[in-house]
């Protein structure tokens, strides 16, 4: 056995972890840094619900290794709010009752995010096709869409109002 | 127990050396490897060739286009001159996984990880692509044609990597398309795959025509017979027909969780007609 | 667009206030079972049979407890022998016999996936390593997958002595069938034989497993003093706990269950599969012992519902009355006896006034793993067939699909099939709610068509428990025993709040282990808001009477001069009438009017109300490769009183998009060997968000008068009719009648081809 040292940031911050070449980006930031807010759902980037960002972009934590966060910026579920506010598709997730289970709420919140930097006005069609990478079981779908819509709304004026 | 050992090279010549051992496995998007790994297969060495000058991102040499293997698909739609030249190829790059996938996966790790039913294979076969392959002899080129041998085997000698991909320069009113029958409207491995890439004269007639179909046989195949019948053509009903019987004829599909073979069968005529008609009208054509 | 039709309002009852436990949720910071962590914890893994059936001849373990890091091996031999034995779990006895052997087998493996033993490691990566160093010797026997192979004679028997129970004359001879039903009225055969119309057909299911996106995940402590604590995510810790004790042979006094969050159960959670085995594997190591899933083994191993053969004979007269009908049941159990066959004997034409039917149901075992249940478990299924035979009647007659159910659906004071006497149901508005629905007369293009189906679900009371306290600045907290599986918290504050009449943002609910509230059921069969909420509203109005009796003392009136109102006590009488004193005021006078204000309430509810579920679907087929697009989906629902409004659509749409998964691309695909050939999400085709249009729900409110509010269960009965829905909507489409499920592509390609 013998780990690695990585550094790279995460959320913002600088951060510092070991860990043996084979395990996933995904239980590095589980076991190793406790932020277990991305789950395994799978294990096999088919369900979205271990979703964070890497440098920039959407990605399947299970299918990264922990190594290959050296150097990179990482984003989690964590990071999302910010000094305690919660970022509008949180809000507004809570408000469309968008989630029951609430498992596969990090991953979906995250990949939603990710969808409106890259597009802030996604039609229904363009989100649901964004987020079919992230599976829910619960709700139907409905109501997720709905809440991101709506954040998106609510980016969109925030942005032309600032 | 053996350890796995992770290397991250930074020129193509260390990652051919390094991979030259027996269990090294190359690593860009790892979204096949990672897969194939916890499902058992053992791996000594990653080499991860992210790190590589060049192995990611997107360049032109004329009016050729060069991605680096280690682009992710999601770059490639990015690119708004690589998707007007070839946005067969964009598409069925992006139709690999989910999004996520996308963020991390690469078409040279499509194509070289040879599942008959990889969805950028048939449109990179169909637009002739070529693959930059690097090993300890030096530097060869393989077309995109003959890197699958068989499921899950590619034609790369031991040490060998692809680092880019290179298709060829467009000529005018041409252009391509790639479409899958899968069961849902996402996330599913292709049933069928077919790609095609025309390229048209002044008229609307066509005068090249490459198709390729992928899931239909042990590795993606290029149907000469296919292409063949729209030559000459402009997409007529008689044309289509003989486009039609000609993919269906060149299907030697397998039954499986996925479809059978009478399925697989249809489908093939049924995207190649479809496939045709939206590559023709990207190239300008009037069906 | 969602609709509802409602009784006159309440304060906080029907609106959409942000469930308590949200903001845990959408920031990470939720602990669900694979959250946890023990310092010094293991790592458990299991072995698991290769073959679909085998006798286990020896398993030796010597060179896997020889591996370093290894801290503990188990097998079937660790654990008690517990024969045939029942536990009481609330709907159903369960067999804890077969839910240990299931844990872990003893002398055979009865599917390809069973567990046949244990490791706890240091690692995950040697855990695994271990499991190669167990050697195990099987003497392979011949398998059957499905119930017409398990039915045949001579087909090989998964436990050799079982005769099947329910026949007269009893069975002599051993077979597959662990039982058989027949629930009879009149004579269907020449009732239906004397009917202007008559349908038939026979039809098909795959198993589907309940896709919870949350893989089983347990960690398990067994202390040096013998007491245990088990962190797992469940749909209920009080069977945790007791499941956990007679499968381990440990008392359940010295179990404490904690429930974690869970990550979707809809059935599937309400047994236990990794508790015991951590437990001993800590018990033998002397450390923590966590145990996660993987998404193959929550396939291979865990419960899906079943596969299901069936037929159906219906009649009707020219106007549309149901003659009589016929039903033919054959459930596949899997690995031990227990199909949900005889609720989807009960169900099925539950909904329909008759006054002739048969059904015949069948439990039969498969070298499958052991089904566990699935939302609504069995209704689904049946009601495939029932509706499908109901829209083959409408097309014969002539007649509205709406019309012809409206014409049959039972009522207050019908006799339902299974013998109870309906009140307070809501069928037939539902039923008209759709009828009047524009969806429902909305103009349809080519290759679209258009389905309807009605489900029935009995719901479940039950016992369940609630704390209420009254803190010291006037908030309320609220424990209650069954797991939060879909906003239950939001709900039980509603209801306190709505009794108490303080503002939902005081009211701070909980979910307690085992050693901090009183026995609550599980959460399931649609009964926590009903049950738990019966628990919480009584618990609340005792606290509204102890705090009209500090007033009193208070203001020094008599109690029943003191009325409780919008959260505050008003002086009735005397010099001080028209004060008030507010929760917040009383409470802080706590100590000296008496002490501390709290109660605890436990339930053991009936009468609750069922479900009645009416489903309208839009679908266009591409008649070139049989691909369906789900266009529009109006699901409508008597709903009683929808305590949260917002929640009671979720489950809506929840089931309803389960069903439609079901109806059109899931299904357990096995090898000739027995192997899943798909145990995992990439060929386990749940639906994508992509795959989905929005989801419009009419919630119909008819009250029950035995529950909260009126409240009734509304999480399963969503699931019955979506099966039947998309059939009949793609039947509308091709012109052809589906019997298959699910309608994947290539088997629709090959059905508008062949017609079959």
């Amino acid at each position: 056995m013998s780990k690695q040292h990585i550094t790279c940031t995460i959320n913002g911050d600088a951060t510092e972890f070991l860990v043996e070449p084979g395990i996933t980006l995904l239980d590095a930031l589980r076991d190793e840094l406790g932020l277990t807010g991305a789950k395994e759902g799978c294990g096999s980037g088919d369900c979205g619900a271990c979703s964070v960002m890497m440098d920039g972009r959407l990605i399947c934590s299970c299918l990264a290794l922990g190594v290959e966060a050296e150097g990179r910026r990482i984003e989690t579920i964590e990071g999302m709010a910010v000094n305690g506010e919660l970022h509008p598709l949180q809000q507004k997730f809570l408000e469309h009752a968008a989630l029951q289970c609430g498992f596969c709420t990090p991953g979906l919140l995250v990949a939603a995010k990710a969808l409106l930097e890259t597009n802030p006005s996604p039609t229904e069609t363009e989100t649901r096709y964004w987020l079919a990478g992230n599976l829910c079981r619960c709700t139907g779908y409905d109501k997720i869409i709905r809440a991101v819509m709506d954040a998106a709304a609510e980016l969109r004026q925030e942005r032309s109002a600032a | 127990m053996p350890t796995l050992e992770y290397m991250a090279p930074t020129s193509p010549e260390e990652a051919a050396a390094l991979l030259a051992n027996d269990g090294a496995r190359p690593l860009s998007g790892g979204t096949d490897l990672l897969v194939q790994m916890r499902s058992g297969r053992k791996v000594g060495r990653l080499v991860d060739i992210k790190r590589i000058p060049g192995a990611i991102g997107i360049r032109r040499e004329g009016g050729a286009f060069v991605i680096g293997a280690a682009t992710p698909c999601a770059a490639l739609g990015e690119d708004a001159a690589l998707v007007a030249a070839w946005p067969g190829v964009v598409e069925g790059a992006n139709l690999i996984g989910s999004t996520q996938i996308q963020g991390r996966a690469t078409i040279a790790g499509n194509l070289c990880n040879a599942s008959p039913a990889a969805d950028s294979v048939p449109a990179l076969i169909a637009a002739d692509a070529v693959c930059i392959v690097v090993g300890p002899g030096g530097r060869r080129e393989v077309a995109a044609a003959d890197m699958g041998t068989g499921p899950g085997r590619n034609s790369l000698r031991s040490g060998e990597f692809v680092l880019e991909i290179r298709l060829p320069e467009r000529p005018a009113r041409a252009s391509d398309a790639y479409l899958r029958a899968i069961p849902r409207t996402e996330m599913d491995i292709a049933v069928v795959g077919c790609g095609v890439s025309l390229a048209l004269d002044a008229n609307g007639t066509v005068t090249a025509a490459r198709v390729s179909l992928g899931a239909v046989a042990p590795t993606a195949l290029l149907v000469a017979d296919a292409g063949a019948a729209l030559i000459g053509s402009k997409l007529e009903e008689a044309a289509l027909a003989k486009l039609d019987q000609a993919a269906r004829a060149a299907a030697k599909p397998i039954a499986d969780k996925r479809g059978t073979v009478e399925y697989r069968t249809a489908m093939a005529g049924v995207l190649a007609r479809r496939v045709a008609l939206i590559a023709y009208a990207r190239a300008g054509g009037k069906a | 667009m969602n609709v509802t039709v409602t009784p006159p309002k309440l304060a906080v009852v029907g609106t959409r206030p942000i469930r308590p436990d949200g903001v845990d949720k959408v920031t990470g910071r939720a602990n669900y079972g694979a959250d946890y962590k023990v310092a010094g914890m293991l790592h458990g893994k299991i072995l698991r049979s290769p073959h679909a059936h085998a006798r286990i001849v020896s398993i030796d373990t010597k060179r896997a407890e020889a591996l370093k890091g290894v801290k503990a091996v188990i097998t079937g031999k660790d654990f008690p022998l517990l024969g045939d034995m029942e536990l009481p779990m609330g709907e159903a006895a369960m067999n804890v016999g077969h839910i240990s052997e299931n844990c872990i087998a003893r002398d055979k493996a009865l599917y390809q996936g069973h567990a046949i033993a244990a490791v706890a490691a240091t690692t995950v990566a040697i855990a695994e390593e271990a499991l190669e160093l167990i050697d195990v010797v099987y003497e392979v026997l011949p398998h059957v997958l499905d119930v017409e192979a398990a039915m045949a004679p001579d087909a090989p028997l998964l436990h050799e002595k079982m005769l099947t129970k329910g026949v007269t004359p009893p069975a002599e001879k051993p077979s597959n069938v662990a039982m058989f039903m027949r629930l009879a009225r009149g004579d269907a055969a020449k009732a239906i034989d004397a009917s202007d119309v008559i349908v038939e057909g026979r039809y098909d299911t795959a198993a589907v497993h309940q896709g919870y996106i949350e893989p089983h995940a347990c960690v398990c402590t067994y202390g040096a003093d013998g007491q245990v604590v088990v962190w797992s995510s469940s749909q209920g810790q009080f069977m945790v706990r007791s499941l956990t004790s007679v499968i381990a042979g440990i008392d359940q006094a010295d179990i404490k269950a904690i429930p974690a969050e869970i990550g979707g159960g809809f059935g599937g959670k309400t047994l236990v599969y990794l508790e015991p085995l951590a437990t001993i594997l800590s018990k033998k190591s002397g450390r923590a012992v966590k145990m996660v899933m993987s998404r193959d083994e929550v396939f291979r191993a865990s419960g899906p519902t079943s596969s299901s053969v069936m037929t159906v004979r219906a009649g009707a007269t020219k106007d549309g009355k149901f003659t009589g009908f016929e039903l033919d049941l054959r459930f596949a159990a899997g690995a031990y006896p227990g199909s949900p066959v005889f609720a989807a004997l009960m169900a099925g034409l539950a909904h329909y006034e008759l006054t002739d039917f048969a059904i015949d149901a069948y439990d039969v075992v498969t070298n499958t793993p052991k089904v566990a249940a699935y939302r609504a478990p069995g209704a689904p299924i049946s009601t495939f067939a029932v509706e499908s035979a109901i829209d083959d009647l409408a097309i014969k007659l002539g007649m509205d699909p709406i019309a012809l159910r409206v014409k049959n659906g039972v009522k207050d004071g019908s006799l339902a099939t299974y013998g109870v006497t309906f009140s307070d149901i809501g069928f037939h508005e539902t039923l008209e709610s759709i009828r009047n629905h524009e969806h429902y007369s909305a103009p349809l293009g080519p290759n679209q068509g258009r389905g309807v189906a009605a489900g029935y679900w009995f719901n479940a009371g039950g016992e369940s428990s609630a704390n209420i306290a009254i803190n010291e600045d006037g908030t309320a907290t609220v424990v209650s025993g069954c797991p939060d599986i879909g906003g239950s918290r939001a709900s039980m504050a509603i209801m306190a709040a709505e009794v108490l009449g303080l503002p939902i943002e005081k009211v701070r609910c909980t979910v307690a282990d085992t050693t901090a509230i009183a026995y609550s059921g599980l959460t399931g069969g649609s009964r926590v808001t009903v049950s738990t909420g019966a628990a919480v509203v009584k618990a609340a109005n005792d606290i509204v009477e102890q705090l009209k009796g500090r007033a009193a003392i208070t203001w020094d009136v008599p109690v029943d001069q003191v009325e409780w109102s919008n959260g505050a006590a008003i002086c009735l009488s005397g010099d001080q009438k028209g004060e008030k004193l507010s929760l917040a005021d009383l409470a802080y006078r706590f100590g000296r009017t008496g002490g501390p204000v709290a109660n605890q309430a436990s339930v053991n509810l009936h009468g609750i109300g069922p479900g009645f579920a009416v489903h309208l679907c839009d679908v266009e087929v591409d008649p070139e490769t049989g691909g369906v697009t789900v266009l529009r989906y109006t699901a409508a629902q008597d709903v009683g009183r929808a305590i949260h409004a917002s929640y009671v659509e979720g489950q809506m749409q929840g089931g309803a998009a389960q069903g439609i998964g079901w109806a059109l691309n899931e299904e357990y695909i096995f090898d000739t060997d027995g192997k899943m050939e798909n145990p995992g999400f990439l060929d386990y085709r749940m639906p994508v968000a992509s795959d989905l249009p929005m989801i419009d729900t009419i919630m119909i409110e008819v009250p029950c008068r035995n529950t909260p509010f009126g409240a009734k269960g509304v999480g399963e009965v969503p699931i019955v009719p979506p099966l039947a829905a998309v059939a009949n909507a793609v039947r509308a489409a091709i012109g052809k009648r589906p019997h298959s499920l699910p309608l994947s592509p290539p088997r629709l390609h090959a059905l508008m081809a062949n017609g079959h």
